[in-house]
């Protein structure tokens, strides 16, 4: 009687430290968190307090008369942002499906660790081979052609550079690509053959099998592989900071140089000496701190909403 | 074959703690005699940390490796910017600081700092239009501004057409490169077409970064190079000695007396003979747009930030040693790199001030 009390008095304390433990390392995110917020709050306070809300929405950026505004950084990372989904979404979605779906496994292996190895690739040499290689490309043969077709439109405007916004949106894609790949091929894994047998069985065709069944079964799944992406192109730095073109401006046209507040925060950081030009420079900081933090709970809202509407299985 | 490799990860390890074990060994005989140890280490190895301009980072780092062969000193310098360097040194975490651009005397008060200039060198504009060959083209200074502004939108036209007749310039749209980094030579061109157009001065001004009213940006001067290289059309702004390394199409300016004059160490050398060092209070001297037939319009000195009151004295008698070392030995080197030396009238003024005005709880540091 003594010795199973004994043992299991051990056994409560070893529990308790395992409890203290694990709730320390959480709260630890947490603890992160906050402080990094708070860090960014009171750093930024003198350009909250004398350029108010209108920070977001002013374009000037002026150093010499420290006049800061955020817009054309806010701009940017939008612009290149949704430039990169609208390349990487369906396309990652393709090869995700070629792999599972459509593949026999002598290819879809090789591909899938191409894949993986792909992401492994640091961003500096995207933002490399994008300078050097992938911009005289762009300025050569994309730009060109592009501004012969679809010249009039607004966003095909101006001298074809190489450097700018649209080639910062598609080195950003393939950046991304290979995250949001790799998810969604493992959701589609994920769905249950059984499923999928049952559908053949009722007589569809492939294609419809894999509309109807297997993206939608995995469509809650294929949401989050998007809003990871989504997430990493936001924020990325290196690779935007050297094709993006690096000016602070709002322009209409894709191939006009812009800039993203990461590529800002890394050229101007090191330099900034004035208080109010860093402090700037920290709000824009918490502007992109704040824009990551709606856009992971716009997110889980709406992947929330969907799994209960679609009945999807993931 | 999991298994060896097991037994191989195992091994491994301990060979690792055995080893770390033995290393700690020596540990607690090392510190009975520590004591004598500090004292022969700043007698015998004292490390100068600076942080500053990029620059003069390839001419410091040379003079630094030959210095601590001469005199034992190590030199860690960090290249951060000038806006770092004066950042670091105002949170005196360095024993100097290094800037492009010299600061104004009564900031220079209100902190406690000396500045003097080390070493000089030129920004030149660069181009990347095709047929044009290093030095064929020649640009006044309005045209210079203007181009910056964004006025002057096409390589073939008219006013650059005007001032170089014998050209073959193609109808091709101007690219616009300048740093997207705050930068000391940023500066210093900026600091030119502010005195050179009044436009400039009224819409940008001088600054290590400005808001610029065209173009796109490079990250460092090797960013502004690439963006050059790579983009058909392009004009930028780089040191000399990186035009050089990548042998870019360097353009001729058109200085004060009216001639255009090539970015050489002569020329660079001719901006800095006129400048009056010895009554520029607390060296505010700045070599842009300055007198001469031969003076390369775009001239600057980098200088060096220091403490008055020094609380080390050893360190900041060792900092004096080497600059002096550089005043004195580093003439062929930095011609070798293509920075311009400081004259020795100048460096015997620097003497003077040092010795006027560093002071180490209330003792002269350099006699």
């Amino acid at each position: 009687m003594t010795a199973i009390r004994k043992k299991n008095s051990g056994t409560s304390r070893s529990d308790l430290v395992y409890r203290v433990v694990a709730v320390g390392a959480a709260a630890l995110v947490l603890i992160l968190m906050a402080g990094l917020m708070l860090e960014l709050i009171v750093n930024s306070g003198p350009s909250i307090l004398k350029f108010g809300v209108g920070f977001l929405g002013s374009t000037s950026w002026n150093p010499v008369t420290e006049e800061f505004g955020a817009l054309s950084s806010i701009f940017g990372t939008l612009v290149s942002t949704v430039i990169a989904m609208i390349i990487a979404v369906p396309l990652s979605l393709l090869i995700a499906l070629f792999l599972v779906e459509l593949a026999p496994p002598a290819i879809s292996r090789p591909v899938g660790y191409a894949i993986e190895l792909l992401a492994a690739v640091p961003s500096i040499i995207f933002g490399m081979w994008g300078l050097f290689v992938f911009a005289p490309f762009m300025a050569d043969h994309v730009q060109p052609a592009l501004k012969n077709t679809l010249g009039f439109l607004p966003l095909f405007d101006g001298p074809p550079m190489g450097i700018g916004m649209l080639t910062s949106g598609i080195i950003l894609a393939l950046m991304v690509l290979p995250f949001i790949t790799a998810v969604m091929r493992d959701v589609f894994r994920m769905v249950p053959p059984v499923v999928k047998e049952a559908s053949y069985g009722m007589g569809s065709t492939t294609w419809e099998v894999t509309r109807k069944v297997t993206v939608k079964y995995g469509f809650s799944g294929l949401l989050g592989a998007v809003f990871l992406g989504l997430g990493r192109a936001v924020g990325e730095t290196m690779a935007v900071t050297f094709v993006i073109g690096n000016n602070h401006n709002v322009s209409s046209s894709l191939f006009a140089a812009g800039n993203s507040i990461a590529s800002t925060l890394a050229n101007e950081f090191t330099e900034a000496s004035e208080p109010m030009y860093l402090s700037s420079l920290v709000e824009l900081g918490l502007v992109l701190f704040v824009m990551t933090l709606l856009i992971q709970i716009a997110a889980q809202l709406w992947i929330r909403r969907v799994a209960k509407k679609a009945g999807g299985g993931l | 074959m999991k298994k060896v490799i097991n037994k191989f990860a195992v091994a491994l390890v301990l060979a690792m703690v055995f080893a770390l074990a033995c290393g700690e060994q020596p540990a607690p005989q090392a510190k009975g005699d520590g004591e004598t140890r500090d004292a022969e280490e700043t007698r015998e190895a004292i490390t100068l940390n600076g942080a500053g301009a990029t620059f003069p980072y390839p001419i410091y780092s040379q003079w630094a490796h030959t210095y601590h062969k001469v005199a034992g000193t190590k030199l860690n310098y960090q290249s951060i910017g000038s806006g770092g360097g004066i950042a670091q040194i105002k949170a005196k975490t360095v024993d100097f600081g290094a800037s492009d651009a010299p600061l104004k005397p009564p900031y220079l008060d209100g902190i406690g700092l000396i500045q003097f200039p080390m070493i000089i060198g030129g920004v030149v504009p660069v181009v990347n239009i095709e047929g044009i060959e290093p030095g064929a083209l020649k640009l006044t200074k309005n045209l210079l501004a203007d181009i910056f502004l964004g006025k002057i939108k096409k390589w073939n036209d008219k006013r650059i057409k005007d001032t170089n007749p014998d050209l073959n310039l193609p109808d091709k749209e101007i690219a616009v490169v300048h740093r997207a980094d705050g930068s000391g030579t940023t500066w210093i061109f900026t600091n030119y077409l502010d005195k050179v157009s009044p436009e400039w001065s009224e819409k940008v001004g001088t600054a290590k970064a400005v808001e610029w009213p065209t173009g796109m940006g490079g990250k460092g001067n090797e960013g502004v190079a690439a963006y050059v290289q790579r983009v058909k059309g392009a004009i930028g702004y780089v040191e000399f000695a990186y035009a050089l390394q990548n042998k870019m199409a360097h353009v001729k300016l058109q200085n004060t007396a009216g001639h255009f004059v090539e970015p050489t160490i002569e020329t660079f050398q001719a901006a800095a003979a006129g400048a009056d060092w010895v009554n520029a209070e607390g060296f505010y001297i700045v070599l842009t747009d300055q007198p001469g037939e031969k003076s390369w319009p775009i001239t600057g000195a980098s200088f060096i930030l220091m403490y008055k009151e020094q609380k080390n004295a050893d360190i900041a008698k060792a900092a004096l040693d080497f600059f002096d070392w550089c005043y004195e030995h580093g003439a062929q080197k930095a011609e070798e790199l293509h920075y311009v030396p400081m004259p020795e009238e100048v460096a015997d003024i620097v003497r003077k001030l040092w010795a006027d005005e560093l002071k180490s709880a209330g003792n002269p540091i350099w006699k």
